[in-house]
C-alpha cells in the first residue's frame, strides 16, 4: 500500500519510460542500424523544436490551461525571420530577439485575456491561433527560402559527439529544458504553477500571485513557441505560412504522453523531453519498416494517446478509493 | 485582567454591502493577545463576511481596521498573512497534489544562491509541526493524510508567518472527539504563547470549552461582546436566533406513541460490495426512522442504494408491497422517493441559478423536459416554499450562491417538497447550518411526517435524531446492528454503545 501512494505521483513518468525503452528495444531487434548512436541523436536533431515547444506546453497544462496557439507562432517566426532577413536585410543579431519578441508577446496578450477578462484559454488561444496564422499569410503567401550565412551556419554546423554528431539545434533545445526543470522545481514561480494547476481557489487564498503566474505561464509558451519558430527555421531555411500546422496537437500528446496531468498540478518537464522522444522513435521505426505509410505515425500516436489519458484515469481513480478506504 | 492589555485587532464600524445584501452593517470586534474569542451567529449573521473583510478577500464599505494600534488597509490574502493575520478554513484550502513541506511553505520558500532550498525547508516544516505535536513525512503529498492532519499542517503554515492572528474558521467540522480534543491541546499551547485566536464554531460544548470570550452577531449587526464564563448558554444561544428558545419543542412521547400506518418500504438482504452488507428495513407510512452511525459506517451508502445513486449488487426492494428495481435516481424519483444529499454544494444545488431555478429542478426533472412548467407557476411555487421554509432572502430571483448554508438547505427541501414524495431521504441536512434553521428543518420533518410522508433521516447529531424518529437504526462497519423504538428511556447513551459497538 505504501508503494502504491508513492507511485502516485511518478507512475504515468515511469510507464513513459519504460514505453520508450521497449520501443527503442523493439526497433534494435527488429531493424539492423536502428541500434546506433546517430539514430538515437536524430531523434533529438529532428525533433528539437518540438522539445522546445513541449516545454512551454508543460507549463501550461500543468498549471490547468491549454495554448493552441503555438504551432502557428511558429510559423509567424518563420515568417517574420525570413522576410526580415531576406527582403529587410536586418542582421540576424536584430532578428532573432524580434522574432522572440513576437511570440512572447503573442503569449503576453493571450496571458492577460484569460487572466483580467477570465476566459477559457481554450478558446482564447485558439483566437491566437487562426490570428498568428493568419498574420504569417499577410507577410506573404508564398515560401521565402533563407540564404543566409548566419542560417546557414546554424543548419549545417555538427557538434561532433564521439563517433556522432548533434545540430546547434540540440544544445539550444537542452539548455531550455534544463533551465526549465529548474524553474519548475526550484523557482517559486515553478511551484506557484504546480499549486495553480492542484487548486486555483487555494491558490488564491494562500496568497499566492495568481495572476502574475498566469499571465507568466502563456509568456513563457509564447517565448518557447517563438524559439522553436526559430530552430525550426534553422532546420527548414524557410519562412512559410504553412509551416508547423497543427504542431500544438503533437505538443499536447507529448506532454500528455509525458505523464502530466491534462487537469493540472501533476507531471514534470524531463516527462515531455521522453514524450517527444516518443513520438520521434515511432516516426523512425516506421521510416525504418519502409513498407508503411507515414500516416502510421498518426495512427500509433492516437492509439498511444487514449491509452495514456485512460491510464492516468485509472491511477486518479484507484487513487482515490485507496484514500476513502483509509478515511 | 485583559482588559488591561492593548488590543492586538480592533474592527470599528464595518459596513459591507453586496448587491440588495446588507451583509455588515457597522460591526465591531476586538481581539486581545493571548486569548481565544468564538465569533458566535446563525448561517447569513455575517460572520464569514466579516472574516473575509479581514483577511483581504473583501474590502469594508465602512469602518477602520487597526492592527496593534495602527491602522491597516488589507487588499487581499497575501496581504493580510504579510500583516501576520493567517486563516484555516473549514474546507481544507491548500493543495493536496502537492508536498507537505510545499503547502507549509509555499509563496514565502526559503531560498538559497537564487533556488529554493528544499532541505532546509523540510528540516523547518518538521519543526512547526513538531509544535503542533505532530510527526509525519513531511514529504508525501497532502493528499494521503486525513482531514484532521490536513488541518495541523494549514495551521502550521499559518504559524510559519509568525502570525499575531490565527483565525480558525469551522475548524472542528470534520474531526472526530480525539481529533478535536488533539487541536484544542494546540489551541491552548498557542494561546499561551501569546496568540491571538478567533474561533468560529458551529459546536457550543467546543465554544464553551475552548473560548475565553463571545461576540455574537445577528443579520449583520453587532449583537454583543461577553465573556464566556459570564454567559450562560441558554443566553447565548438566544442572542444568535434573537428570540426566546422554544427549546424546539421536543415531541418526543407524541413521536414514541404514534400508531404506525401501514408498510411503505421493504428492504430485503440489500447489499452492496464494499458498502453496505445486506441490510433489512422496514419503513412505515408517516414514520421518521433515523439512521445512526458514526461516518463511514455505511449511512450515506445505503441512502445512495435506496434512492438508485449506486446500484445494489443482491437484494430487493418492495415499495407499497410491490418489488421494484432502483437502479438509477429516475426510477426512485418515479416511485416517489426524494434524496437530499449530505454534500450540498457537489450533489444539491446549482450555484449559478436562481432560488426559484433550483427549486423548480426536480419537479421538472419528472414532468419531462419538453412540459415547460410557466414561468408564471414557478414564481408561485417559489414564493409559497419561500414562506413556508422561510427561506432568506424572499426574493426568488435571487442566485442560490450567495445564500447562507442553512438557506440553500431548505432550498433543497423545497426542491423535493415540491415532487410530493411518500419517502424522504435526508442525509445530515442539519450540518453545517445554525441552530434556528436546525430547529426548524426537524419542525419541518415531524409536521411532513403527520401528513403521511415517511422520511429517512441521517445524522450524526444523536440529541436530533432522539428528539424527531420514532424509531432509530444503528449502523457500524456497514451494517446494521440494531433497531431501536424511540421513547423516554432510550438515551444518547445508549445509541453510542451501539455505533461504537462492543463493551463501552
Amino acid at each position: 500500500m505504501k508503494s502504491l501512494k508513492l507511485d502516485y505521483r511518478q507512475l504515468p513518468l515511469l510507464a513513459t519510460f519504460a514505453l520508450f525503452i521497449m520501443m527503442y528495444a523493439f526497433g534494435s531487434t527488429r531493424y539492423t542500424g536502428f541500434l546506433s548512436t546517430q539514430v538515437f541523436l536524430n531523434l533529438f536533431i529532428d525533433n528539437a523544436f518540438l522539445i522546445i515547444v513541449a516545454v512551454g506546453m508543460t507549463f501550461v497544462i500543468l498549471s490547468g490551461g491549454i495554448d493552441l496557439s503555438v504551432g502557428s507562432v511558429i510559423a509567424l517566426t518563420s515568417m517574420v525571420a525570413a522576410s526580415l532577413v531576406m527582403n529587410a536585410q536586418l542582421s540576424p543579431w536584430i532578428v532573432i530577439p524580434i522574432c522572440l519578441l513576437v511570440g512572447s508577446l503573442i503569449g503576453l496578450g493571450q496571458g492577460c485575456l484569460i487572466h483580467f477578462f477570465n476566459l477559457q484559454p481554450f478558446i482564447v488561444t485558439l483566437a491566437g491561433m487562426f490570428l498568428a496564422r493568419g498574420l504569417s499569410y499577410l507577410i506573404s503567401v508564398e515560401t521565402i527560402a533563407i540564404n543566409n550565412p548566419f542560417f546557414d551556419f546554424m543548419a549545417s554546423s555538427r557538434i561532433p559527439l564521439g563517433d556522432s554528431f548533434i545540430s546547434i539545434s540540440v544544445v539550444i533545445a537542452l539548455v531550455v529544458v534544463v533551465l526549465a526543470v529548474f524553474v519548475g522545481h526550484y523557482s517559486k514561480f515553478g511551484r506557484n504553477v504546480y499549486a495553480l494547476g492542484g487548486n486555483e481557489q487555494s491558490a488564491v487564498l494562500m496568497g499566492l500571485p495568481v495572476g502574475k503566474t498566469k499571465i507568466m505561464i502563456y509568456v513563457i509558451s509564447g517565448f518557447c513557441a517563438s524559439l522553436a519558430g526559430l530552430v525550426f527555421t534553422f532546420y527548414m531555411l524557410s519562412g512559410y505560412g504553412l509551416h508547423a500546422n497543427g504542431l500544438e496537437l503533437d505538443a499536447i500528446a507529448a506532454v500528455v504522453i509525458g505523464g502530466t496531468l491534462l487537469t493540472g498540478g501533476a507531471g514534470y518537464v524531463a516527462g515531455s523531453v521522453v514524450g517527444v522522444l516518443i513520438l520521434g522513435i515511432i516516426q523512425t521505426i516506421i521510416v525504418f519498416e519502409g513498407t508503411l505509410s507515414s500516416w502510421w505515425t498518426k495512427i500509433a500516436i492516437g492509439a498511444l494517446l487514449l491509452l495514456f489519458i485512460v491510464f492516468q484515469r485509472v491511477i486518479v481513480i484507484r487513487s482515490k478509493v485507496k484514500k476513502s478506504s483509509v478515511t | 485582567m485583559q482588559e488591561q492589555k492593548t488590543p492586538r485587532l480592533v474592527m470599528e464600524g464595518i459596513t459591507k454591502e453586496f448587491p440588495g445584501v446588507k451583509a455588515l452593517s457597522n460591526v465591531s470586534f476586538q481581539l486581545f493577545p493571548g486569548e481565544v474569542h468564538s465569533l458566535m451567529g446563525e448561517n447569513g449573521a455575517g460572520k464569514s463576511t466579516l472574516i473575509k473583510v479581514l483577511t483581504g478577500v473583501y474590502s469594508n464599505d465602512e469602518g477602520t481596521v487597526k492592527l496593534e494600534g495602527s491602522p491597516i488597509h488589507v487588499a487581499n490574502p497575501l496581504e493580510a498573512q504579510d500583516l501576520g493575520i493567517s486563516t484555516v478554513y473549514q474546507e481544507v484550502n491548500l493543495c493536496s497534489n502537492l508536498s507537505v513541506v510545499e503547502n507549509i511553505f509555499i509563496g514565502r520558500q526559503i531560498m538559497k544562491k537564487g533556488r529554493i532550498d528544499w532541505k532546509e525547508m523540510k528540516s523547518r516544516a518538521e519543526e512547526v509541526l513538531a509544535r503542533l505535536n505532530l510527526t509525519i513525512d513531511v514529504t508525501k503529498l497532502l493528499s494521503s493524510y486525513s482531514v484532521a492532519i490536513q488541518q495541523m499542517v494549514a495551521i502550521g503554515r499559518a504559524l510559519n508567518v509568525s502570525a499575531r492572528v490565527l483565525i480558525l474558521d469551522e475548524p472542528t467540522s470534520s474531526l472526530d472527539t480525539d481529533e478535536v480534543n488533539q487541536l484544542f491541546g494546540v489551541i491552548r499551547k498557542l494561546k499561551d504563547e501569546g496568540l491571538a485566536i478567533v474561533f468560529i464554531s458551529h459546536f457550543l460544548d467546543q465554544i464553551y470549552e475552548i473560548s475565553d470570550r463571545i461576540t455574537v452577531l445577528r443579520n449583520g449587526e453587532l449583537v454583543g461582546e461577553y465573556m464566556t464564563k459570564d454567559l450562560p448558554r441558554i443566553e447565548l444561544v438566544s442572542k444568535m436566533i434573537g428570540k426566546e428558545l422554544d427549546a424546539v419543542s421536543s415531541n418526543r412521547d407524541e413521536v414514541a406513541k404514534k400508531e404506525r400506518g401501514e408498510v411503505l418500504l421493504e428492504v430485503e438482504q440489500l447489499a452492496r460490495k464494499g458498502s453496505v452488507e445486506p441490510f433489512n428495513l422496514d419503513l412505515h407510512k408517516g414514520e421518521i426512522v433515523g439512521l445512526a452511525g458514526l461516518l463511514g459506517s455505511g449511512r450515506t451508502e445505503l441512502a445512495r442504494l435506496l434512492f438508485g445513486a449506486d446500484k445494489a449488487d443482491s437484494g430487493e426492494i418492495k415499495i407499497n408491497g410491490s418489488k421494484t428495481k432502483l437502479n438509477i435516481p429516475k426510477q426512485a424519483i418515479s416511485k416517489g422517493i426524494a434524496f437530499c444529499s449530505e454534500d450540498r454544494k457537489a450533489e444539491g444545488i446549482i450555484p449559478d441559478l436562481t432560488i426559484r431555478e433550483n427549486i423548480i429542478l426536480a419537479m421538472q426533472g419528472i414532468n419531462g423536459v419538453f412540459n415547460y412548467i410557466p414561468k408564471k407557476r414557478q414564481i408561485e411555487i417559489a414564493d409559497e416554499y419561500i414562506k413556508l421554509l422561510n427561506i432568506n432572502p424572499r426574493n426568488p430571483e435571487q442566485l442560490i450562491k450567495n445564500l447562507s448554508g442553512g438557506n440553500q438547505q431548505k432550498v433543497m427541501l423545497a426542491r423535493w417538497l415540491i415532487t410530493n414524495p411518500e419517502l424522504l431521504i435526508l442525509d445530515e441536512p442539519t450540518r453545517g447550518i445554525d441552530i434556528g434553521a436546525k430547529a426548524e428543518i426537524m419542525k419541518l420533518m415531524i409536521s411532513l411526517s403527520k401528513d403521511g410522508m415517511s422520511i429517512l433521516f441521517i445524522s450524526s447529531e444523536l440529541e436530533e435524531v432522539l428528539r424527531t424518529c420514532n424509531k432509530i437504526v444503528v449502523m457500524r462497519d456497514r451494517e446494521k446492528v440494531s433497531e431501536i423504538d424511540n421513547g423516554k428511556q432510550v438515551t444518547q447513551q445508549d445509541i453510542m454503545k451501539q455505533m461504537a459497538g462492543g463493551v463501552v
